[in-house]
């Protein structure tokens, strides 16, 4: 379980955080959504220590990340898995080479146990055939696939998506959101999705944590967020025509 | 923002450079690639400068000599300037702009596509995996470049001068091996060590904390350029002072 305990972050004096608790629970997918700029993505930075928090501190499993020294922190994001929202592959390496990278940096595997490794993580995102392709000749959809065989490489305990199907179509981002619910129950990874497409909110989502003004205005179950009796939420999720539709049909 | 502000990130960005690498093997083939991108692919610019300046030189000196200064002092001229000047500061300040550039700009995108972000979230030392084998193959190749480039602008002068008819062979050699100081060559690889090492530091830093997009990208290493060329001017000044003056 992470969890994150009253964390705050300002840039200057814009607040972008204020005072943020949330918890993610294993085997679970959960969901950070807001609007575009809400703070979503800080957080995110937040709670893996690409930032430091002003205040507060985050726990993987109740251990203090935020209080840990470098040495401490290398140890648990040898347990993180992320994928970044432009996918952050390496595009010196190909596709192959980037599934490989981590366990080059940081196991003692053997070349053919690391290739086999890969290959099997590739064989996972049905990409088996683009393992000798370089990040650059591949379509956005592969691009995020790469970004999560590589993410899962190191058989990762807590898993960090931000946006995964932003610039995708509705048909592969749905392939996007399913891959990632699968692979978390498979592997019983913590993961943290952060996305503001209500798609991908219903299609995937176990637990979902709504961002407004840098606090978390509404969590609970995907179950309830129909129902919820957050306005700013309410606003957030009925924007769309679609939506406004579903509402009457639940209601 | 302040220059004490950049001076800080800086000395904090080295200590995270200069830490042991994390895999040995990984770190040596990066070493090797880095050690063609920045030493052999310059080669062609290094040699092809070399030889048009060195010949210049022989013909500016020829020009200028006549009278009672003596022949040879064309031959001596070329060594003097090529050993002294050209070769150790205007090679790196040429290869700022190359190698800089190039260094400010992989790392700009590095950062702006989160590839960084990538390398961080893995637990990689991002600086030290990036930047280290950058900053030790430039300093062990831009002095080679720089022997080099004395060797062929010196030969070039000469053969320009013989072949021109301003200077005898013997008189150019004459003058090239007259009131030779072995210690203008060892000043001169000095100050090309440091040149390396601020050309290759000061590009990392500049594309290392670029934020932003394509835009900025560009700016960085626009910037990393001028930095560099400027801090290695300053430095020329203060080495030649400390080691000739
Ligand atoms: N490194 C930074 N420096 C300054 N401001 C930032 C930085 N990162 C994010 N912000 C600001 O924080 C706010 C939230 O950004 P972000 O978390 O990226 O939003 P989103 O919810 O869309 O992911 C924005 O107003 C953004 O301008
Ligand atoms: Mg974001």
């Amino acid at each position: 379980m992470i969890e994150i305990d009253n964390v705050s972050k300002s840039f200057g004096d814009q607040i972008v955080l204020r005072d943020i608790s949330a918890q993610f629970h294993p085997g679970k997918v959960n969901f950070i959504i807001g609007r575009s700029g809400s703070g979503k993505s800080v957080l995110t930075k937040c709670t893996v220590g690409l930032l430091e928090p002003d205040q507060g501190h985050v726990t993987y499993d109740g251990r203090n990340f935020t209080e840990m020294n470098r040495r401490g922190r290398k140890a648990v994001r040898q347990e993180i898995g992320m994928l970044f929202q432009g996918s952050a592959l390496f595009d010196s390496m190909t596709v192959a080479e980037n599934v490989m990278f981590p366990l080059r940096m940081f196991s003692d595997a053997t070349e053919a146990e690391m290739r086999d490794r890969a290959a099997f993580c590739l064989e996972r995102v049905e990409l088996t055939h683009a393992t000798d392709k370089f990040p650059s000749e591949l379509s956005g959809g592969m691009q995020k696939r790469v970004g999560i065989a590589r993410a899962i490489a190191m058989n990762p305990k807590y898993l960090f998506c931000d946006e995964p199907n932003s610039g995708l179509d509705p048909q592969t981002a749905i392939v996007i959101d399913n891959l990632i619910g699968d692979l978390t129950r498979e592997f019983n990874m913590t993961t943290v999705v952060v996305s503001h497409d209500m798609n991908s909110v219903m299609e995937a989502s176990d637990f979902i944590h709504f961002v407004h003004q840098g606090q978390i205005a509404w969590h609970g179950p995907t179950s309830e967020i129909l129902t919820a009796k957050s306005e700013a939420l309410n606003e957030f999720i009925f924007a769309s025509k679609i939506m406004r539709e579903l509402r009457k049909t639940v209601s | 923002m302040g220059l004490f502000f950049h001076i800080g990130r800086y000395a904090s960005f080295m200590g995270s450079v200069l830490r042991r690498p994390e895999q040995g093997a990984v770190f040596r083939k990066l070493l090797v690639e880095e050690m063609n991108a920045i030493g052999l692919q310059s080669l062609g610019i290094v040699a092809l400068l070399s030889v048009f300046m060195g010949a210049v030189i022989c013909i500016q000196t020829a020009h200028q000599i006549g009278g009672w200064i003596p022949v040879y002092t064309i031959g001596f001229t070329v060594r003097q300037t090529m050993i002294l000047e050209f070769s150790p500061t205007l090679i790196p300040v040429i290869l700022a702009g190359k190698v800089g550039s190039n260094i400010a700009s992989q790392l700009g995108t590095m950062r702006v596509t989160e590839q960084i972000d990538a390398l961080e979230i893995m637990g990689v030392n991002s600086a030290g995996y990036l930047v280290l084998p950058k900053m030790i193959a430039a300093l062990t190749c831009i002095p080679f470049l720089v022997i080099l480039s004395m060797a062929l602008g010196i030969g070039a002068g000469m053969w320009v001068g013989v072949s021109t008819g301003v200077s005898s062979a013997a008189d150019f050699e004459y003058g090239m091996q007259i009131d030779f100081n072995a210690f203008d060559v060892t000043y001169a690889l000095i100050k090309t060590c440091v040149f390396a090492l601020i050309i290759s530091s000061v590009s990392a830093y500049h594309g290392y904390f670029t934020s932003g997009g394509a835009l900025e990208v560009g700016r960085s290493s626009t910037k990393a350029v001028v930095y560099a060329v400027v801090i290695v001017m300053v430095a020329n000044l203060l080495l030649t002072q400390m080691l000739l003056g």
